[in-house]
């Protein structure tokens, strides 16, 4: 390597390095026109890939049938994909499998929606006020401690055994992360924010609007994302008692007959929600959060 | 009129100058502030700012200037005190950082509040004249610190303030983007002629834009002088002995002071 003391730089020992015999011949002037900076090594996950979301379950799909396929799972341990697509096609021309799943989708929707709102109001009340925290944060924290699902007999004696009973139920279970993540967001805004909102002059109802609620919303998008699975653990549950439709329901009499593949043909449709539905939010996550530049990108 | 030893006037107690006679900006009389029982921030501070008048106010850290600024702006619910503060009915605020909410575009920033018709087009104007034209629907994080800065002078501006309040609002930025924002600030209070009270811990920043610069020590103001310059240019001599002066003031001995630039 000939490295001329006085035009010498560390550039052309980068060049040299590679290219031995260009730098021997040009020596610094041939290294003018490259590129020689050091492009530094990206250390966040990168751009986004389009569909790459489907990867994965796609991948699992793919072991699932391979698997089946060569024995490697037998039918004993987990029906075959195809034996699923069977029963799931019986299930809904003799047993109403659509009914079944609309019925579902219904708990879990009228549920989630009121368990969002109020989760989200009691986080706004009790994040805003030291009154409504002292009077509304204590009973979430104990109600949170209760495993819902143990107070269902309780929730049987009060609402009885219909619909009403179920649809609390999944309300009280998808209010609790919506509560913890929105109360948590809201209490991360910067203070300097109210400040600012102060020397404005704004009344507090705009302040809620322009600061509280999009401060708070990732958090609220957070909880979102834990209470929309939250909804489908419940549904699994309520439609144990006394259900004449849904997909739990349908579960429960597979279970009774040892029809293991109808088993299946559930799983997959709660998975199938839980995934789609948290795709749901993150897309919205995406889009509404713009103004963020994070690692999500 | 009191005239100092050094050439400079005094500012203070000048009832024949048209400046301070008439309608006051801001009357403070006898204000304290204290944060501890130890001893108080401000002590018995009189200031007195006339209507379109610019006032940069000095002092070493810790000397109360942000907590004199903060009690104008009505920002000081929870420190203890007492005195008489009178300041107009419209007064903005311009913090170090831009304080801009990152959930809204430039634009709905500036008119952030504003509840009168036609915000949108005054903010668009207001966003002009900072020379953010065409940024409207930017994201905060989209813009560099300067630009960021100057969208917060947008939305001080478009509320059409009789008193600015400046917090150090060049502080964080880079030499010579503070140079332009002198410039910008500087053009900005002779169209809009607020009075402008500006925190700075920079005796030069000081001297470029005020009208007069006061300087606090032990609580109350230790020293008021108007800047009457021809030119605001370091260069200028007359620049130079000011200079010397407030740094004299504020206990720093020039010749002490590595790098630091003394006009010949």
């Amino acid at each position: 390597m000939t490295t001329d003391l006085t035009t010498g730089t560390i550039a052309t020992d980068l060049t040299t390095a590679g290219r031995t015999d260009t730098a021997a011949r040009g020596g610094a002037a041939a290294t003018s026109d490259t590129d020689q900076r050091v492009v530094r090594r990206r250390l966040g996950p990168g751009h986004r890939v389009r569909l790459a979301f489907w990867a994965g379950p796609i991948a699992l799909l793919a072991i699932w049938v391979i698997g089946s396929k060569t024995g490697f799972i037998s039918e004993q341990i987990l029906s075959a994909p195809w034996t699923v697509v069977e029963s799931a096609k019986t299930q809904w021309t003799d047993h109403d499998l659509l009914g079944d799943i609309l019925s579902s989708l219904k708990r879990a929707v009228i549920g989630l929606t009121l368990g969002t709102v109020a989760g989200a109001v009691l986080a706004l009340l009790s994040g805003l006020s030291r009154l409504g925290e002292s009077l509304i944060d204590g009973p979430i924290q104990i109600k949170r401690s209760i495993p819902t699902l143990a107070l269902i007999p309780l929730f049987i004696a009060w609402f009885g055994i219909g619909e009403q009973m179920k649809i609390i139920t999944i309300a009280l279970i998808t209010m609790i992360p919506i509560y913890i993540h929105t109360h948590n967001g809201l209490r991360s805004i910067e203070g300097k924010y109210a400040e600012l909102a102060e020397t404005i002059g704004i009344g507090r109802v705009e302040f809620i609007r322009h600061v509280v609620l999009p401060g708070a919303f990732p958090g609220f998008l957070l909880g979102m994302r834990f209470a929309v699975t939250s909804s489908l653990l419940g549904l699994v549950v309520v439609e144990q008692y006394n259900a004449t439709n849904g997909v739990g329901h349908m579960m429960t009499l597979a279970e009774n007959y040892g029809q293991t593949d109808v088993i299946v043909v559930g799983l997959v449709i709660y998975g199938a929600f839980g995934f789609l539905a948290d795709g749901a939010v993150r897309l919205t996550e995406r889009k509404v959060l713009a103004w963020r530049r994070t690692l999500e990108g | 009129m009191a005239t100092h030893a050094r050439g400079l006037t005094e500012a203070t107690h000048r009832p024949d100058d048209p400046t301070t006679t008439g309608a006051l900006a801001v009357r403070v009389r006898n204000l304290h502030r204290s944060f501890n029982k130890a001893g108080g921030v401000l002590n018995g501070l009189d200031l007195d700012i006339a209507p379109g008048e610019f006032v940069a106010l000095i002092g070493r850290s810790g000397s109360g200037k942000s907590t004199l600024l903060r009690a104008l702006a009505g920002l000081d619910r929870d420190v203890a005190g007492h005195g008489q503060i009178t300041v107009p009915a419209s007064v903005s605020v311009v913090f170090q950082d831009s304080r801009l909410l990152p959930w809204k575009r430039v634009l709905d920033n500036v008119v952030f509040g504003l509840k009168a018709k036609g915000a949108a087009e005054r903010g668009r104007k207001a966003l002009a004249e900072v020379g953010l034209a065409g940024r409207e629907r930017a994201w905060p994080y989209e813009l560099s610190g300067g630009e960021q800065q100057r969208a917060s002078l947008a939305r001080s501006l478009v509320r059409e303030p009789q008193l600015l309040l400046a917090d150090e609002p060049f502080g964080a930025l880079d030499a010579l983007t503070r140079i332009r924002m002198h410039v910008l600030l500087r053009t900005l209070c002779e169209v809009h002629r607020p009075a402008v009270l500006l925190v700075t811990h920079d005796v030069d920043e000081a001297i470029v834009l005020a009208d007069r610069v006061i300087m606090l020590y032990d609580g109350v103001v230790r020293t008021d002088v108007r800047v009457d310059l021809e030119t605001r240019s370091p260069g200028d001599p007359r620049f130079a002995e000011l200079r010397s002066f407030l740094l004299a003031e504020l206990g720093v001995n020039e010749e002490s002071v590595p790098g630091q630039r003394v006009a010949s």
